[in-house]
């Protein structure tokens, strides 16, 4: 059965000024930009989980927010259930979307205020939407907030500051804190990647239950291959702002197009001591460029182990269908 | 043997009780060869190696058992001594999160200086050609030292905090998350490096992580660790392959595979204890899917398997 799209988004780019000294306007140099963003377009269809994957810094947080609508685009659309959410007007229709919209942030060591007792966490953004008439009809709802992320009895909780709660806890407050405002659909921008193995494997497991239970659809952000394939229908893997390669996870996977994908799933390591004497030869050269200077032609080529020179270095590739639910941006792709 | 120590414990004195960060943990290491140490975030990994180094924090201290590095005992060695013959020199630490402490106003050549100003009487000259040495070494142009930490890159980074810890050519050096902030290509190519100076120095490394497959990759030896104690150690093939401890079983059973399809990761419900106040008996009880009633009375002793492994449990799963 083929699911609705919950979320598009197209042509969507971010870039932001450089500040620039009171010399180089002096002499007039043009504006330079970090082009965080540059270019995207996906979808993601209603429950199933997204997962954009990429080394630091090539645009996955940064993409979370201009979804939030925390930044404003420079270029390109979101569209959210078919409706065009780019430029919300009225304060009403911003509301709504960010109830409709939550995210989930990385660092469950900061994302809540310390002094904040757990229940005054949870009941803050019901008040800001102003849900829930009285205390007590709060109340019920913070209870079954935590009950939902296994925080039980939520009275022995309620009056916890975050300094009493442990990391995996800490997480379950802030997944709570999200799923309180019954979302459609969650950004989790790398919310386990702080925490050790056990407890990871616990908030995923509660992310996928809760998307089973409640209907969501995520966009979840990482750098771990191995949790996204673990936890996402779809993955997009980004390099310098771009996605270079997109599909079913499985396809990506297990049989990756783009030269960047294959050094990614080269580099990931695996539980497997038979390789520890071994080397690893990884199909990659160089640093990652700054999202400052991106070089010419594909943005990947002077990492490239493949790179044509007289094409990858002049000519930008094209996103193309390589195969049923297989997008790939190369012009070597089938032939690598 | 390189380095033995023997039922060593640290503990942390505050206000609130005493913290048995490190509970009598006893392991052996041969030169050039790699121990992988894992366990959940606050089982006193990190403490284990600052005890190694004498440099645990206040209110922390030593507080029992033995180190001994080449017969040596570095236990009962007064500090003027460890500090002139031993730290650095012999055993060095890359300390966990130590990229972020670079000092941002001075050139990496400076800080780079610093080691040899304390530790040796090597002329500047001999101090600077051995710190070209160490950065080629570690896979840097030697250009960098007139760069300041800002202008590098986290992997280059942690790249000059590992050529320091080499510096003055230590038989040890104590890796504490040294990959942990940086992404898989990096990440590889600092576990390429290391496994490069295994191999061409002989090093012996203790490799610090709660990341169980970035250890595969570089340990002959593991020890697991739990609530400040040692519960399983042997072969990494054997412990990877065939993991006894119920801790260990659940910890592996834990980690998504990229290649494999998993349906269902476990976890292990509830969290580790309180270290001011660990739980009777087995300190895993409370979690642990195998215990039996001796589990909540007495703590289990050391068991050697006979593939080498040493364990503490009362009730190995079969
Ligand atoms: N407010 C800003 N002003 C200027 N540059 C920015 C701003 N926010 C992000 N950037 C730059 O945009 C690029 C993308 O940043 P982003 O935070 O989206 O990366 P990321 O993929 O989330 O990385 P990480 O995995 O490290 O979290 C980076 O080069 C970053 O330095
Ligand atoms: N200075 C200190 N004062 C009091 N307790 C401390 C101190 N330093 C560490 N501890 C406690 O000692 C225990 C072991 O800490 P340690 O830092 O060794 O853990 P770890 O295994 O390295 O954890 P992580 O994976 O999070 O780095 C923890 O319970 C910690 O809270
Ligand atoms: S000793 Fe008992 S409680 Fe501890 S791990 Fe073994 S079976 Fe579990
Ligand atoms: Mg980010
Ligand atoms: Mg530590």
């Amino acid at each position: 059965m083929v699911q609705d799209v919950e979320l598009k988004v197209e042509g969507l780019k971010k870039y932001f000024p450089i500040k620039r000294g009171i010399k180089s306007v002096m002499k007039r140099e043009s504006p330079r930009f970090v082009r965080a963003v540059d270019g995207i377009s996906f979808e993601i269809r209603k429950q199933q989980i997204f997962a954009l994957v990429g080394e630091s810094g090539c645009g996955k947080t940064t993409t979370g927010k201009l979804i939030m609508k925390l930044i404003e685009p420079t270029e390109g659309r979101i569209f959210l259930r078919g409706q065009d959410v780019s430029h919300l007007k009225s304060k009403e229709e911003n509301l709504r979307y960010r109830k409709m919209v939550q995210m989930i942030y990385q660092d469950p060591f900061s994302s809540i205020n310390p002094r904040f007792r757990v229940y005054d966490v949870l009941e803050e953004p019901l008040i800001i939407h102003g849900i829930g008439n009285s205390r007590s009809e709060r109340e019920e709802m913070i209870h079954h907030a935590l009950e939902l992320v296994r925080l039980t009895p939520p009275e022995e909780f309620v009056s916890r500051f975050p300094h009493m709660l442990s990391g995996g806890q800490r997480q379950r407050v802030a997944i709570a804190r999200t799923m309180i405002l019954n979302p459609e659909f969650v950004v989790a921008d790398e919310p386990v990647s702080m925490l050790d193995v056990s407890i990871r494997a616990e908030i995923l497991e509660l992310l996928r239950r809760l998307r089973d239970e409640l209907g969501l659809t995520y966009l979840y952000i990482t750098h771990d291959l191995s949790t996204a394939r673990y936890f996402s229908d779809w993955i997009g893997v980004m390099y310098l702002g771009r996605i270079v390669e997109m599909g079913e996870v499985d396809m990506v996977i297990d049989n990756p197009l783009h030269p960047y994908t294959r050094a990614l799933l080269e580099a990931v390591p695996e539980p497997e001591p038979e390789r520890k004497e071994i080397i690893k030869s990884l199909p990659i050269k160089g640093e990652v460029p700054s999202a400052v200077n991106i070089p010419d032609g594909c943005r990947f080529h002077p990492r490239c182990v493949y790179a044509k020179m007289g094409l990858c270095d002049t000519k930008h590739p094209e996103m193309i269908e390589f195969e049923r639910n297989h997008y790939v941006e190369c012009h070597l792709v089938g032939k690598i | 043997m390189l380095l033995r120590v023997t039922d060593l414990k640290t503990h942390f004195f505050t206000t609130r009780g005493v913290v048995r960060g490190v509970d009598g943990v006893s392991f052996t290491l041969e030169k050039g060869e790699v121990l992988g140490l894992a366990g959940e975030s606050g089982c006193g990994k990190s403490t284990l190696g600052y005890s190694l180094i004498r440099l645990v924090p206040p209110p922390g201290r030593i507080v029992g058992g033995e180190i001994e590095l080449d017969g040596l005992n570095l236990t009962s060695m007064n500090e003027n001594t460890f500090r002139r013959e031993v730290r650095w020199k012999r055993i060095s630490m890359i300390f966990q999160g130590a990229m972020n402490a670079l000092n941002p106003v001075y050139s990496i050549g400076y800080q780079m200086m610093e080691p040899f100003k304390y530790h040796t009487d090597a002329s500047e000259d001999e101090a600077k050609e051995r710190i070209a040495r160490h950065l080629e070494l570690v896979g840097l142009d030697p250009e960098i030292v007139s760069r300041y930490p800002h202008e590098l890159s986290g992997g280059m980074k942690q790249r000059v905090m590992i050529a320091m810890a080499l510096l003055l050519e230590p038989d040890l050096v104590i890796a504490d998350e040294p990959t942990t902030a940086l992404d898989v290509i990096v990440q590889a190519q600092i576990i390429n490096l290391l496994k490069k100076l295994k191999k061409e120095l002989g090093l012996s490394l203790i490799f610090i992580t709660h990341d169980l497959s970035i250890l595969a990759e570089i340990s002959d030896k593991i020890a697991v660790m739990y609530a400040g104690k040692i519960v399983e150690l042997g072969d990494s093939e054997i412990i990877y392959e065939n993991p006894k401890h119920p801790y260990t079983q659940k910890l592996l059973a834990a980690i998504p595979r990229v290649h494999e399809r998993v349906d269902k990761l476990e976890f292990i419900p509830g969290a580790p204890p309180n270290l001011a106040n660990p739980p009777p008996g087995c300190r895993f009880h409370p979690r642990c899917p195998y215990a039996i009633k001796i589990c909540m009375e007495k703590e289990p002793g050391k068991e050697v398997l006979d593939d080498g492994r040493v364990i503490y449990c009362h009730n190995i799963p079969r």
